[in-house]
């Protein structure tokens, strides 16, 4: 059996599977995906391989007993015993008092995730998309070390109230430092896509090049406050940890930064400058999603934050049914809407300021308040009067994207973004922040 | 799993979502699967003589295989809930060749017969062959003699999987139970085992059977004000071991006390817990800190960590070479530091040893996975840099010939490659206690247990937090500080070293996940040391108000 299923065969399998249940309820979920990659360092190719995993998940639940048991195998007899042992787990399991039982079935928007460029991708495709790469730093005499993985997969789900769902993906992440022999200078890109028609490696390449040979030679700023330009990869690794924290239950339990003295929630609340507007929109063709999140519930598009003020949270099916509200599932995309600036405006229209390439290592400081704590990392440059006027040396910050969406100054044009933490895809645009807190320099290049 | 899918899988990270996409990593299976002797010896020789024969037959100069299996076993709970109990077993074959000078990998699940072992084996020639196309230079193989078949176990006294999931469940939510009876509003905690069972065997001759168990109890305990909609948490300090369920049997002679009780071998979970439960809402009326210059008490608890991201990480050649520009970074501890054999990483106080040999650490195997014997051998010998951390194919670069023995893929699936040794501050020659130390501080804090950690690329500059700071003023302990980083400079730091506290008080910390490599692998390793004492480093502040 081929590792990627059709719709029709997803559901010819989860319907077998289900027709062996005994239990009240059951539901399974079935993935399939297939990785191929290649990594380069010093101008070699150092390793590629690739990577296949197909699961079964199957939940069986007699009352509020719940077991749960996964497979690889999908003969016949494999998927007899998954649905067994499941079923045996949950007479041993102690009541789960936030189980849910399953959906109805839900109806689903329309969401093309999946491209048959990417789908077809073949180790020489691959090889010649890396070679356009290497051939640049090896001709200028620079050091490249990149790496290249695409994916091709799908998720489905069946449970015992008649829910179907399926969704096929494509997925494709380019990343490229760029190295001085001599190590003075550094430059980076980063590239996702889900159609790889759309990853031109060559040009990816030329920006990595440029700010390489840009940030040799870089001079020492005083740490303290600076306006700065965030390019949407180095935004994205500050923004996602907002994304992350927008779970309902934890700000109601006192413990997230959306929470208020007296059991109170930040819900409705304008907590940064009203230009921001975060939502999620699995239909978005720039970043397609699923539409249906792992336990089927249907995936709308949401606004999370709109002109500044907390529109949403996300909420677990109990958690919702406990405060009496609408269980809005955690989003399978995030997006930021942006300005009409380009880059080449914000930094005509900056007296003195600091462009930032990337953020890196990023870790919470203080939950309580977001802060954050990181470095600039491969092209950081000092703007003067509208132009770049030198690289300078790297940077620690320590600064909460709350803050700093309040201290914001301008948008660009959002566009589809790596986090470099998360390997997560985003639609963020750049944009230039005042304030910025810069609390150390580090001799790093 | 990484780390940041087990903070998600566990709800350890405060606030943070359950993301809905927790990657596989493993099948899911019944608890009592875990026990079955899978695949005997014999079996996986003949597995084993497949591949090696057959990538020999293709042309292979060299080959290793590695037949795995990876179980790992989660009991989840949060106040008085069983929030999860997963089971998950892996079992694979990877096959790694050299063919016309270069490297070929290739992995296949279930390999369970001697045709399908042979058959990855020719892939792996085939993929070599087609990347010696793209090679300048062929691989340089340090020569490392066969040992026949041996076998190496972890010295555990009481197998973890073997204790059934109702004895761990009732264990965490007494632990709960004495948190919320001590003050904390909420309590997540979990118990994390793992037993890797792997054999290696290679056209050098050897036949390596062995089984590796780890071990980590934790939990964090959330204490909130209603009144100012303040929150903090307090981790345990447990560490992750290399050991079996008897880390859980604490012994009095495991605890040392102080101004709050940490532990060495064995780790009493209820005490902690209820310790916590009390500094957690002490944290919440903690004095913020100053920022300035203050000399620093660390911990082994807390040091470990900063051993490990400015230790461990830039001593590994593969970065100080390059071949991890991309994502980890490279290093300040260039080749030509450690040629002038005057580096000074560290004062004349600081030795710094790799070590994969230590009982009950996280990294102890009795050979790695390309089959080299490990050992322990010096980085920093007083405050000099005279070493680094490196494997067959890298040795040359530092004129030797023989490996260190630090290979290390976290899968049958995954290609080995240079991981981190277990790497420790050698303990003080002379006799000094902890009290002792802070006797002599003036103005100082003493920081206990890890929290945020953050280093640059080449890890000069870094910042870390911590579970507990307490203010030391004229020799004595003032009380609780908030708001507490410090930043500083890898070489300036370690230069500042001023103290070591003697060898009674030297105790491991680690970590599950240290992450490295595209796609990421997570080792686990550990990083022990006395409390030491650092001169002079810059503390911030980190409270805010949004």
């Amino acid at each position: 059996m081929a590792i990627i299923l059709t719709e029709t065969e997803a559901k010819t399998l989860l319907q077998k599977v289900l027709s062996y249940s005994k239990a009240d309820e059951c539901e399974v979920n079935l993935l399939g995906e297939q990785r191929g990659n290649i990594r380069y360092a010093r101008n070699e190719v150092s390793t590629s391989g690739g990577q296949i995993n197909q699961n079964l998940t199957v939940q069986s639940a007699f009352g509020k007993k719940v077991g749960v048991a996964s497979i690889d195998e999908f003969d016949d007899e494999s998927l007899q015993k998954v649905v067994r042992r499941s079923e045996e787990l949950a007479m041993l399991a102690p009541e789960n008092p936030e189980y849910m039982g399953v959906l109805e079935p839900q109806t689903y928007g329309k969401s093309n995730g999946f491209f048959e460029s990417t789908a077809n991708v073949t180790p020489a495709k691959r090889a010649d998309a890396v070679a356009q790469s290497l051939s640049q730093t090896r001709e200028k005499n620079l050091v490249g070390a990149g790496f290249l993985e695409d994916s091709r997969g799908y998720n489905a789900m069946m449970n015992s109230k008649g829910l179907f769902a399926y969704y096929p993906s494509t997925n494709v992440n380019f990343s490229l430092t760029v190295r001085t022999p001599d190590g003075k200078g550094s430059g980076y890109v980063i590239r996702g896509f889900s159609d790889f028609k759309k990853l031109n490696t060559q040009t990816a390449t030329q920006i990595a090049v440029q700010k390489c040979l840009g940030s040799a030679e870089a001079r020492a700023l005083e740490p303290g406050k600076y306006t700065v330009i965030l390019e949407p990869t180095a935004a994205s690794v500050l923004l996602e940890n907002i994304f992350f924290s927008l779970d309902a239950r934890s700000a109601d339990e006192g413990r997230s930064f959306l929470s208020k003295p007296g059991g109170k929630t930040k819900l409705g609340e304008k907590i940064v400058d009203e230009r921001v507007t975060i939502y999620s929109d699995p239909a978005n063709p720039e970043l397609p999603a699923s539409p249906w999140s792992g336990d089927g519930r249907a995936q709308e598009k949401t606004n999370w934050i709109e002109k500044g003020v907390v529109k949403n949270l996300a909420y677990s099916r109990f958690w919702a049914k406990k405060k009496g509200v609408k269980a809005t599932p955690f989003p399978n995309n995030l997006i930021m809407a942006g300005g009409t600036s380009s880059m080449e405006a914000m930094i005509k229209s900056t007296k003195r300021g600091i462009l930032v390439t990337k953020l890196w290592y990023i870790r919470s400081v203080d939950p309580q308040t977001l802060l954050l704590t990181g470095l600039t990392r491969d092209g950081t440059f000092f703007i003067e009067d509208g132009v770049i006027k030198y690289p300078v040396k790297n940077f620690r910050f320590n600064e909460s994207p709350i803050i700093m969406l309040n201290n914001l100054e301008e948008l660009g044009i959002p566009e589809r973004t790596v986090s470099t933490e998360s390997d997560r895809n985003y639609l963020i645009p750049p944009m230039k922040i005042r304030e910025f807190t810069f609390t150390s320099l580090s001799d790093a290049v | 799993m990484n780390r940041r899918d087990f903070m998600q899988l566990t709800g350890l990270s405060a606030g943070a979502f359950m993301l809905p996409d927790i990657p596989v990593f493993g099948r899911n299976v019944a608890p009592e699967a875990l026990l079955d002797n899978a695949i005997d010896v014999a079996t996986k020789k003949r597995l084993a003589d497949a591949a090696l024969n057959a990538a020999t037959a293709k042309g292979a100069t060299y080959a290793d295989i590695r037949i795995g299996r990876y179980l790992n076993q989660f009991v989840i709970t949060r106040e008085d809930k069983v929030q999860n109990l997963v089971n998950t077993e892996s079992y694979g074959v990877g096959v790694r060749v050299i063919a016309d000078g270069c490297w070929g990998f290739a992995a296949v699940v279930d390999a369970k017969s001697e045709a399908q072992t042979a058959k990855a084996a020719e892939e792996a020639v085939a993929i070599a062959k087609a990347n010696a196309k793209l090679m300048k230079e062929p691989v340089i193989l340090a020569p490392q003699k066969g040992f026949g078949e041996v076998s190496w176990k972890a010295p555990i006294t009481k197998n973890a999987f073997e204790v059934p999931i109702k004895e761990k469940v009732d264990l965490l939510l007494t632990v709960n139970s004495a948190a919320m009876k001590n003050g904390a509003n909420y309590v997540n905690s979990v118990l994390f085992m793992v037993n890797e069972q792997k054999y290696f065997a290679s056209t050098d001759g050897s036949y390596i059977d062995q089984d590796i168990h780890r071990m980590w109890p934790n939990f964090t305990v959330t204490a909130i004000d209603p009144q100012s909609g303040k929150f903090a948490t307090r981790d345990s300090l447990s560490s992750p071991m290399g050991m079996g369920y008897e880390y859980l049997q604490a012994n009095p002679t495991d605890s040392v006390k102080g101004i709050t009780t940490r532990y060495n071998m064995g780790y009493d979970m209820l005490e902690d817990v209820t310790a916590a439960a009390r500094q957690a809402k002490e944290k919440l009326s903690a004095k913020s800190v100053e920022a300035g210059k203050y000399d620093l008490v660390l911990d082994p608890s807390h040091l470990w960590l900063t051993i490990h991201e400015s230790v461990g990480h830039p001593l590994e050649l593969d970065r100080v070479l390059g071949y991890e520009a991309n994502f980890a970074g490279t290093s300040f501890a260039t080749l030509d530091k450690w040629q002038s054999k005057n580096f000074n990483y560290g004062s004349k106080e600081v030795t710094l040893f790799a070590d994969k040999t230590q009982p009950g650490s996280l990294g102890a195997v009795g050979w790695d996975d390309e089959g080299v014997k490990t050992k322990r051998w010096d980085l920093v010998k007083d405050g000099t840099l005279v070493n680094y951390q490196a494997i067959r194919d890298q040795v040359h670069i530092i004129g030797e010939n023989e490996s260190q023995g630090c290979c290390y893929a976290d899968s049958w699936g995954s290609v080995q490659f240079q991981r981190m040794a277990n790497v420790s501050l050698a303990p003080g020659k002379t006799p000094l206690s902890v009290e002792d130390m802070i006797k002599d501080v003036k103005k100082g804090i003493y920081i206990i247990g890890d929290g945020s950690f953050s280093i640059d690329q080449q890890r000069y500059n870094f910042q870390f937090g911590g579970q507990l700071f307490y203010e030391i003023k004229d020799g004595k302990i003032a009380g609780m500080l908030k708001d507490v980083s410090y930043q500083s400079n890898t070489q300036e730091f370690w230069n500042s070293c001023a103290q070591i506290c003697d060898e009674r008080d030297y105790r491991l910390g680690g970590s599950f996940f240290d992450g490295k490599g595209q796609p990421s692998q997570s080792s686990a390793v550990s990083h022990g040391s006395s409390t030491t004492r650092f001169n002079g480093v810059n503390v911030i502040n980190t409270g805010r108000k949004i």
